[in-house]
């Protein structure tokens, strides 16, 4: 399988400090990869670095599926002023910037693509809402019915489902299996094992270094996870420069 | 009688139809401004700016006296030097863009007042702080048009990626880079407004006609478009009620102006539908579902 992404010794983090260290790898096509590990072991960074938010401190981020602002990427704390008047079919409707541009309008198809992205996460009917109005689990859906219209070949969750109800989450990992049947390659951080195991085929146990990563059931095994907690914690604050060479 | 009150001085004194005109220029831009300048959280960094701009007029009056040209190119050099120098201070330092912005703007006034007050006379320094809409030249009256209608046209051109960049940063960020370049039109076009009020209403109240009507308008609608036209509607309303009242009582007009669109705010405040206070002593009712 053609890779969508590859980590070439890839080092991220914030102030020198890394927060991703040499990780080395490929996304292939297609993947549908969970991105697990404990608090502060440079998951959410992979995932900025990934969507070209941040530059790498070394190595580099290959993307082979598209370029860096077509990859759809649904930051973990969105700063949406909810207090701006702008309603749900609007800024659903943004998900189409790249076609529409600074005054494209809408052709009737789009508008009709809005409504189905709508539908399919169960927020028909609530169009002309303002996002105010919504409550924590509707804008979450709101949110990934615009990266639906999207359409992006490459789509990242940073903790998608964090402070979302079981039946929303629930519609959204429809959602989610949907993109991996489209063969979209989708990367998501999580931290519940149990959605990870039953929905998600490979997983990359992150703690600063790639601890494991592969198929699922052979990544969050007893052992790694346990490794994985040791790593994080052996972070020194009076680390020298690293001279490693992956 | 109606006539004389509220049309004759329009018909029979040029002076104060160039007022009238200037005004409305100002009213129509600024307007819209001052929503964005709301919904940004930005309202106290209109009025920084706009005192911001005062030592670059100042030096411009210092190099040429009390001449258009050089106290407008003097405004928005000094308007642009403060607006980028507390956005890279905020950037590098661990200081806030609010914070430093208030430390630029206070040395700036400090400054444009101690170079008006070498050099010129208390007339001066009255003029520069306060303009004086009745003495729009025609030059001036030019210069306040053609911003005005840059205003517009700029504002439509950013419209769609001001407003996200508004709402949802982060998305607009993984979507384009038209992030950072849109701010600083924005802010470009916040200065020139800035700087052509200050000929017509003084640095002290140039940001007036921007922000008064816009707070009014939010008070009345919770939509962009609609609050953008009414914003202008009060704006123009302002200058007009403005220079009738200071023409029949011979109170100064820039204030008048400001005060009239106060006025506006007020009543607003109180008796908006979309978040005055009448909505409060309602009694408290809610529906089924």
């Amino acid at each position: 399988m053609a890779a969508a992404l590859h980590f070439h010794d890839l080092t991220l983090g914030y102030d020198l400090h890394p927060a991703v260290h040499h990780l080395e790898g490929s996304v292939a096509r297609g993947d549908l990869l969970a991105v697990c590990g404990p608090n502060g072991a440079g998951k959410s960074t992979l995932l900025k670095a990934i969507a070209g938010a941040i530059e790498p401190l070394g190595g580099k981020v290959e993307r082979l599926a598209c370029k860096a602002r077509e990859i759809a990427y649904l930051p973990q704390a969105a700063e949406i002023d909810r207090s701006f008047p702008v309603n749900v079919f609007d800024m659903v409707a943004m998900g189409f910037w790249h076609s529409l541009g600074l005054f494209g309008g809408i052709s009737r198809a789009q508008r009709q693509r809005v409504f189905d992205a709508i539908a399919s996460v169960g927020l028909t009917g609530l169009e002309d809402r303002s996002i105010g109005t919504l409550s924590g689990g509707q804008m979450q859906r709101m949110l990934f019915a615009r990266l639906l219209l999207q359409d992006a070949p490459v789509i990242l969750l940073d903790e998608p489902f964090t402070a979302i109800d079981s039946k929303t989450t629930a519609d959204l990992l429809a959602v989610v299996a949907r993109w991996h049947r489209e063969e979209r390659t989708v990367i998501a951080v999580l931290h519940d094992d149990e959605i990870i195991r039953r929905h998600f085929p490979k997983a990359l146990l992150l703690a600063r270094e790639a601890v494991a990563w592969g198929a699922t059931n052979d990544v969050l095994t007893g052992e790694n996870l346990l490794r994985a907690r040791r790593m994080v914690e052996a972070f020194d604050r009076q680390a020298h420069e690293c001279e490693r060479v992956a | 009688m109606i006539y004389d009150l509220l049309f004759a001085p329009f018909a029979e004194f040029e002076f104060m139809r160039r007022a009238l005109i200037g005004g409305m220029a100002l009213a129509l831009a600024g307007a819209p401004l001052g929503i964005f300048l709301i919904l940004r959280r930005l309202s106290l960094t209109g009025d920084a700016m706009s005192h911001a701009i005062l030592p670059g007029a100042a030096i411009g009056y210092l190099v040429s006296g009390l001449s258009l040209g050089a106290m407008t190119l003097g405004g928005l050099i000094a308007g642009f030097v403060v607006a980028l120098a507390s956005g890279a201070v905020a950037r590098v330092t661990v200081l806030r863009e609010d914070a430093s912005l208030a430390a630029f703007y206070l040395i700036s006034l400090a400054l444009g007042v101690t170079i008006v007050s070498l050099k010129g006379s208390n007339i001066d320094l009255l003029h520069v702080l306060f303009g004086n809409v009745l003495a729009l030249d025609e030059p001036t009256l030019y210069l306040l048009a053609a911003i005005a209608s840059m205003t517009l046209f700029g504002l439509a051109l950013i419209y769609r990626p001001l407003v996200l960049e508004t709402v949802d940063p982060l998305f607009l960020a993984s979507v384009s880079r038209a992030g950072a370049p849109v701010q600083l039109i924005f802010l470009a076009l916040v200065v020139m407004n800035l700087v052509a009020g200050f000929h017509a209403l003084g640095t002290l109240m140039a940001v007036g006609l921007m922000m008064l009507p816009a707070a009014a308008a939010r008070m009345w609608s919770a939509d962009i478009s609609a609050m953008s036209i009414i914003a202008c509607a009060i704006g123009v309303a302002s200058a007009y009620l403005g220079l009738i009242v200071s023409f029949h009582t011979g109170a100064p007009s820039g204030p008048l102006v400001i005060l009239v669109a106060g006025l506006f705010y007020l009543v607003s405040l109180v008796f908006g539908r979309a978040g005055g206070l009448v909505r409060l002593i309602r009694p408290r009712r809610h529906l089924e579902a």
